[in-house]
């Protein structure tokens, strides 16, 4: 290795490492034994999270208010037919919507969490600090509390058309909010700046909101605060690809910014010094995010704290930061903490059916506390 | 001549403003970055170092003129292309907290590597010999929230060096380091530039490591730039003229710089060798002027049976100390 002519891509300018090397060989080769072996626990981990991830999908298809036999459940998933319609429909038309939606939506929440939080270099960055949310709310406000007379009828049915209604609406406010958030991000200089911006317009949609309700009659207040609950079941069959699709892309692109991810662990100033367009790198990063939460918050409202959390549980148990196994796993742990929640929400065994938005937060944040503070234990 | 690394042609620097003037900080510049060679930058606070360093690495545009690299426009450059010619590493280190050493080394393969970052047995070799180039092997397995600022400042620079770039630009890497370590940057960076054939271009207050290690000096002054071997600057007046204020300048004999002796009470000192040196800079720290014949005080060192005394004599009237301390309290004491 001594004497290594190194040539980079410019044939002229020849870099030449020479120095101790033989020496080293052990060290060397330790090294990379070390790196290897922490590459094959860390797919261990990867392996498991996917067993559990599938052990919950399988749950979440087996337990509800109905109990149906096991075999009637899968039967019902592969032929499509079971000894009572009745189970049937359940099977096909609530249960598999709501398991596979709340997976999609911890997938591109937990994801979208770890690209603000790396692009933005802050822990405390989630999803929503570009006003995705905001968007989608006040889209979902306009139409809850300013329909007329006819519509409030409809929505206090909350019928199928008044989900679609409140679906579309979210998903126009969301979009519409990620466009403005685009165009920004491409004329703005420092990340620190579209953060501000981000969070300046969220309050900014928030105080019109505040304000549409203030005026709003009580009965129709009580249609907005459902949709703030959350929810993984008001996603139909139909609806469905639309949501698989958004995730999909959104998970593409994320993927192809992995490289770039990395490089801005180090800050803007480092990533562009080691070949990262910093333009195009945070095109696709706000792009890819718009795309994963819209889409969530259009089909299930806002639901908060699987976004921030699921990032540090990741980074907390793969004890990584490279967006190679981070990406994955965040997707797995992403998938696995919405589909306990939707679980616990739902109480096995019982009729009631707690709001979503409570259970992520109020069992999660002491199991996030732990993970942090086993993290940081022992540092300065 | 040896054919320049990097050179730049006529490069005015600064930042443009609306509706205003540009903030020019340097123009008409003309410098060359020799292969082999570790050229310090020096000059004093708000002269515009770190521009000149951010616009030669093309992330500032020049307000005139061009910086090119291996002679090519480092501004019509593609980063990838451009991070293949030339690193950087910055005062401060960013520590993301669960990466170790080696994986930190290994982002300096990005500009080398496919479109995930995986890293070839060669990219392997390579950051395995930066770490060692920089005496950090032992920090590879190290998590980086666990080290020093020195050690992830080395790793800074060893992931700089895996990126295998013709042109290293450093920003006052050794400002937040203590001397050894900045002493030990500063070493081994001459001995990279001279062992690996990098050009590197280091930005530093540190005048006395800059002129004991740099092959050439950049003396940034307000619209000027003085270049030349370090010894040269000395003696011609250069850094002289750089750094000269009303209360610091730079005394050309001892290469180093001398804070003006402030005009209080002339003492004379006799004596010789390191405790007569020390003694004077005690005097001098107080706002005492030597005097090389006869002052208010005469202090004089002794010695006797027990060790060394000294004599301090005010009005002829004799007092002994042990210490520079008691000598300073008596001067004190006689309102002096």
């Amino acid at each position: 290795m001594s004497q290594l002519a190194h040539k980079t891509a410019r044939a002229s300018s020849a870099v030449v490492r020479t120095g101790p090397a033989n020496d080293s060989n052990v060290l060397t080769r330790r090294r990379l034994a070390a790196s290897v072996s922490g590459l094959d626990q860390r797919s261990m981990i990867l392996l498991l999270m996917t067993l559990v991830l599938g052990l919950l999908l399988l749950l979440s298809m087996a337990l509800g208010s109905a109990s149906i036999p096991l075999d009637q459940i899968v039967s019902a998933l592969l032929l499509g037919k079971s000894d009572s319609t009745a189970w049937t429909n359940i099977v096909l038309k609530f249960r598999l919507p709501k398991t596979l939606t709340a997976m999609l939506a911890g997938i591109a929440l937990g994801l979208s969490g770890l690209l603000m939080q790396t692009y933005f270099r802050n822990p405390l960055a989630e999803p929503f600090v570009l006003g995705v949310s905001s968007g989608a709310s006040l889209g979902v406000a306009l139409v809850v509390l300013s329909t007329g007379a006819g519509g409030a009828a409809m929505i206090a049915g909350l019928g199928f058309t008044g989900d679609l209604l409140l679906t579309t609406a979210a998903g126009l406010g969301a979009g519409l909010t990620m466009g403005l958030v685009l165009l920004v991000a491409t004329r703005v200089r420092s990340n620190l700046t579209l953060l501000i911006l981000g969070l300046m317009f969220g309050y900014l949609v928030t105080s019109m909101v505040s304000l549409l309700l203030y005026f709003a009659l009580p009965e129709r207040i009580q249609a907005y605060i459902n949709w703030t609950f959350g929810s993984f079941s008001s996603v139909t069959v139909g609806q469905l690809p639309i949501l698989a699709s958004f995730v999909c892309a959104g998970l593409l692109i994320a993927a192809t910014s992995i490289k770039a991810l990395n490089a801005l662990l180090l800050g803007e100033d480092y990533a562009q010094s080691m070949g990262t367009n910093l333009r195009r790198a945070r095109l696709r990063i706000v792009l890819s995010t718009a795309l994963l939460v819209s889409a969530v918050t259009a089909f299930c409202g806002p639901i908060a704290f699987v976004g921030i959390a699921v990032p540090h549980l990741c980074r907390g148990i793969l004890r990584a930061s490279d967006h190679r196994i981070l990406l994955p796993g965040t997707c797995l742990t992403g998938g696995i903490v919405a589909l306990c929640a939707s679980l616990i929400a739902e109480l096995p065994g019982n009729n009631l059916v707690l709001p979503l938005n409570v259970v992520t937060a109020l069992l999660g944040a002491p199991v996030v506390m732990l993970v942090v503070l086993r993290q940081f234990k022992g540092r300065q | 001549m040896s054919v320049p690394a990097l050179h730049t042609r006529d490069l005015s620097i600064g930042y443009p403003r609306r509706r205003k003037d540009d903030i020019c900080l340097a123009k008409a510049l003309n410098l060359r970055l020799e292969p082999g060679s570790l050229v310090g930058l020096l000059g004093p606070n708000g002269v515009g170092k770190s521009t000149l360093l951010r616009t030669l690495a093309a992330m500032q545009a020049p307000l005139a003129g061009q910086v090119l690299l291996d002679g090519e426009d480092a501004r019509r450059m593609r980063p990838g292309e451009l991070a293949k010619a030339l690193s950087l590493v910055l005062t401060n280190t960013p520590h993301p907290g669960l990466m170790t050493g080696f994986e930190l080394v290994a982002l300096g393969r990005l500009p080398h590597s496919d479109w995930l970052g995986r890293l070839s047995e060669s990219d392997r070799g390579a950051v395995n010999w930066a770490l060692d180039a920089v005496n950090a092997g032992e920090l590879a397995c190290q998590v980086l929230a666990e080290l020093s600022d020195g050690q992830r400042q080395k790793l800074m620079i060893a992931r700089a060096l895996a990126q295998e770039t013709a042109i290293m630009l450093l920003d006052e890497p050794t400002a937040f380091l203590d001397l050894p370590r900045r002493v030990e940057i500063m070493r081994l960076l001459k001995r990279l530039a001279h062992q690996t054939g990098r050009a590197i271009l280091v930005s530093t207050h540190d005048l006395d490591q800059a002129l004991r290690n740099c092959d050439q000096l950049w003396l940034m002054r307000e619209g000027a730039m003085l270049v030349g071997a370090p010894e040269d600057l000395a003696l011609d007046g250069g850094i002289t003229q750089t750094f000269h204020t009303d209360s610091v300048s730079f005394d050309q004999s001892s290469g180093a710089f001398a804070v003006e002796t402030p005009a209080g009470a002339a003492i004379h000192v006799k004596g010789s060798g390191t405790r007569e040196t020390w003694m004077r800079r005690a005097l001098e720290r107080n706002g005492y002027r030597h005097d090389p014949v006869a002052g208010v005080a005469d202090i004089s060192l002794r010695h006797n049976g027990q060790g060394p005394e000294w004599h301090l004599t005010i009005e002829e009237r004799l007092s002994r100390h042990r210490s520079v301390a008691g000598v300073l309290a008596a001067l004190k004491d006689a309102g002096i």
